[in-house]
């Protein structure tokens, strides 16, 4: 029996990375998933949520909730997006007992995709092969609110060819912050480029992460910066063989 | 629409040697206390974080309760304790004792709490003559500038700027030498510590079941701060009681490791009432000012009470990717960074400085390493929610409002998101490889421009996600 995952790419992915999704869906593909792409998904509601606008996010969460009620596993390729269902979704909805139990729901059923991986697919090494050397950002919210750190790192020591050189600050937020970083466009970018040059201290052509909205801040830097190193999400490297 | 400070921000980032000192000075604090909360150091450190939140709940819960053991405690050895509400209320009693026992001279050793009422101008105005004796305080006493860090006050000053300060100042010969500079007003201050009348404190913590009076530090000036001054008057937050002396091995155990990396400060204090018969030393008078200044309010909103759960360690500072760009004078209050994020809007209320909560990514580094476990992230967002909702009631922030209610109403319509999209990919420009270095005029307004301004910006994919998965084929399995 072909098991299911229905995927949740996020809007970013869905409107700026697309390859992303496709890298997931090859990877599981691969595995033995059926991958599905529910039509209806857009957005999880982050955007409305860290800015203040509660009511626009929960009108965004509930579409969410709608579009996977039916779903047995939602791989999402980011920590934040995966956090914001499975964790901030209570928040939204902890006056309305209703939503709040089909959040709980789908809290439990939301899976950030390296996670998916290593502990629903339990596979460590997926068959990849990428020739480079390759540095890992933690995402901020894959690493502090889902306490995701070595799983990535396991991914990818398996995957051939790839050297993984560590920065000295693999843990110091890029400066994304979704709107932060259009609010606050100066310190935003001056810790771009804080982390930019612990980047480029690796020696490394190529910078990882679980979050394609950390890759967008970092890749958008590094390019403003003349610096030739690659942005790939992790799904990416996965899917290269 | 909320003003943000961008001029003051893109000033101190232009800064090349304070934006390296701050960044190698907190890098240095993080780097001590990742070292002394180890496992291999300090293997209950977690267990630790969590008994000290719990019994800070506990205490802010029963706080009354605890405030009057503390004042009958303080009683009973002999001391006193005086209520105040506010900053005046403060200024008022000190002018009082002062005027009453005929003193003028006031030795004070590091207070935040002091600093949070500008306790030193207001005393200056009343003839008083109030004496920062700790080294980071008293350099900035006398270059007139507020604290840029919790625990280490002059933590943006180098060795030449305090030549300056103390040449200026002082009137001695510049020097450069660190350790020279440190006797230079090791020299100035001990003739302060000698001639002075009151010895005014802060508090780390008030024991309530001794009636006792906490202080930690490293200079050693706090002790001599409360043993040579025939009185001492400490002040203190009302929040900064602890039920009992053993829950210190707890709050003392996390204070010094979180701050600077230290097991345990170098000086502990633990002061009681006055000095009794057969005791070599200690003050003639002791006083406890206990100070509301606000607390009470942020103690009645259940879901943002943890703030007060704060020991003034730093850490959250020293971790903050945003203090170690823009450092601490560009907080509006004397708490800076994540803990003055949430503390500032608490106290004087979200319409002031709106835009602070918003000067976060959201990161949670602040709260990761919070060793009384505030949800500090979860504050900011509880505030930017307040803050919006009050900046939509006085009718401002409106394109940001409308901007956001139509993109949850297209968000809840994938069809027409889809038609977006597209339509978004059809207007922008060619850029190379998908990236953008600038948009033409039309285009170049708001968020995008704000991103441009800093980074390239990736174009929009000629085709969605959703149209590719329409017509991608499917991976065999291998």
């Amino acid at each position: 029996m072909a098991r299911r995952v229905s995927l949740f790419a996020t809007c970013l992915v869905d409107q700026l990375f697309p390859s992303v999704g496709l890298a997931v869906a090859e990877v599981l593909e691969r595995l033995g998933w059926t991958v599905e792409f529910p039509e209806g998904q857009t957005c999880c509601g982050q955007p409305a949520f860290n800015s203040g606008y509660w009511d626009e996010a929960r009108q965004v969460a509930r579409h969410c909730l709608q579009v996977f009620r039916e779903a047995e596993y939602v791989v999402v390729p980011s920590g934040s997006c995966a956090a914001m269902v499975s964790r901030h979704y209570r928040e939204l909805f902890h006056k309305e007992p209703e939503v709040l139990a089909e959040a709980e729901a789908l809290a439990g059923r939301v899976w950030e995709f390296s996670r998916f991986l290593l502990e629903v697919a339990r596979v460590e090494d997926v068959g990849a092969r990428y020739d480079g050397i390759v540095t890992y950002h933690d995402g901020c919210h894959a690493l502090r609110e889902l306490g995701i750190r070595e799983g990535p790192r396991r991914l990818l020591a398996h995957v051939r060819g790839l050297v993984l050189k560590e920065m000295d600050i693999a843990e110091e937020c890029c400066g994304f912050g979704g709107t932060f970083s259009v609010k606050f466009p100066e310190i935003s970018g001056a810790m771009a480029r804080t982390k930019i040059a612990s980047i480029l201290r690796t020696g490394a052509d190529t910078v990882v992460s679980t979050d394609s909205s950390c890759l967008m801040q970092l890749r958008g830097a590094l390019l403003r910066a003349g610096a030739s190193v690659r942005t790939l999400h992790l799904a990416e490297v996965l899917a290269l063989r | 629409m909320m003003r943000i400070p961008h001029e003051r921000f893109e000033r101190v980032l232009a800064e090349g040697v304070l934006q390296e000192a701050i960044y190698t000075a907190t890098g240095r604090l993080m780097e001590k206390r990742r070292e002394a909360v180890a496992p291999e150091v300090l293997p209950d450190y977690q267990e630790l974080r969590a008994q000290a939140r719990r019994i800070k709940e506990h205490t802010l819960k029963n706080l009354d309760f605890y405030l009057e053991q503390f004042e009958s405690q303080v009683l009973a050895r002999g001391g006193r304790v005086i209520w105040c509400r506010d900053g005046g209320e403060v200024v008022d009693f000190l002018t009082a004792l002062a005027r009453e026992k005929n003193a003028r001279l006031i030795v004070k050793s590091k207070s935040m709490t002091t600093e949070e009422i500008h306790l030193n101008e207001q005393l200056e105005e009343r003839e008083l003559e109030p004496v920062e004796t700790d080294l980071g305080e008293y350099i900035l006493q006398l270059a007139g500038e507020r604290p840029y860090h919790i625990v280490a006050p002059a933590l943006h000053k180098t060795r030449y700027d305090v030549a300056e300060v103390f040449s200026r100042t002082l009137g001695v010969e510049r020097e450069e030498v660190p350790e020279r500079q440190t006797r230079i007003a090791r020299a100035t201050l001990r003739e302060k510590f000698l001639a002075a009348d009151i010895g005014l404190t802060g508090a780390n913590f008030l024991v309530a079941d001794s009636g006792a009076v906490v202080l930690v530090e490293n200079e050693g000036n706090a002790r001599l701060t409360t043993t040579i001054p025939r009185i001492h008057v400490a002040v203190a937050g009302i929040e900064k009681v602890i039920p009992r002396a053993q829950d210190l091995a707890v709050f003392l155990k996390l204070l010094g490791r979180s701050a600077t990396g230290q097991p345990l400060t170098v000086y502990t204090s633990v002061l009681a009432g006055p000095r009794r018969e057969g005791e070599p030393d200690g003050p003639d008078e002791f006083y406890v000012v206990l100070l509301d200044n606000g607390r009470t309010r942020v103690l009645a909103d259940r879901e943002k009470r943890e703030s007060l759960f704060c020991i003034r360690c730093g850490a959250c500072l020293n971790h903050c990717p945003v203090y170690r760009k823009i450092g601490g004078h560009n907080y509006p209050w004397v708490y800076s960074g994540p803990i003055g994020a949430i503390l500032t809007p608490q106290y004087f209320g979200t319409g002031h400085e709106p835009w602070l909560p918003f000067a976060s990514s959201l990161c949670g580094a602040c709260g990761e390493v919070c060793p009384v476990k505030i949800d500090i992230p979860k504050m900011l967002l509880l505030l930017r929610r307040e803050i919006a909702k009050a900046v939509g009631r006085e009718g401002k922030a409106r394109w940001e409002r409308t901007a956001f209610r139509l993109w949850a109403w297209l968000m809840a319509r994938p069809k027409l998101y889809e038609f977006a999209g597209m339509a978004a990919s059809a207007l922008a420009p060619e850029g190379s490889q998908g990236w953008l270095r600038a948009l033409p005029g039309l285009l170049n307004v708001g968020p995008l421009r704000a991103w441009l301004k800093e980074r390239d910006l990736p174009a929009p994919a000629p085709r969605s996600l959703r149209q590719r998965w329409r017509v991608r084929p499917r991976v065999e399995r291998t």
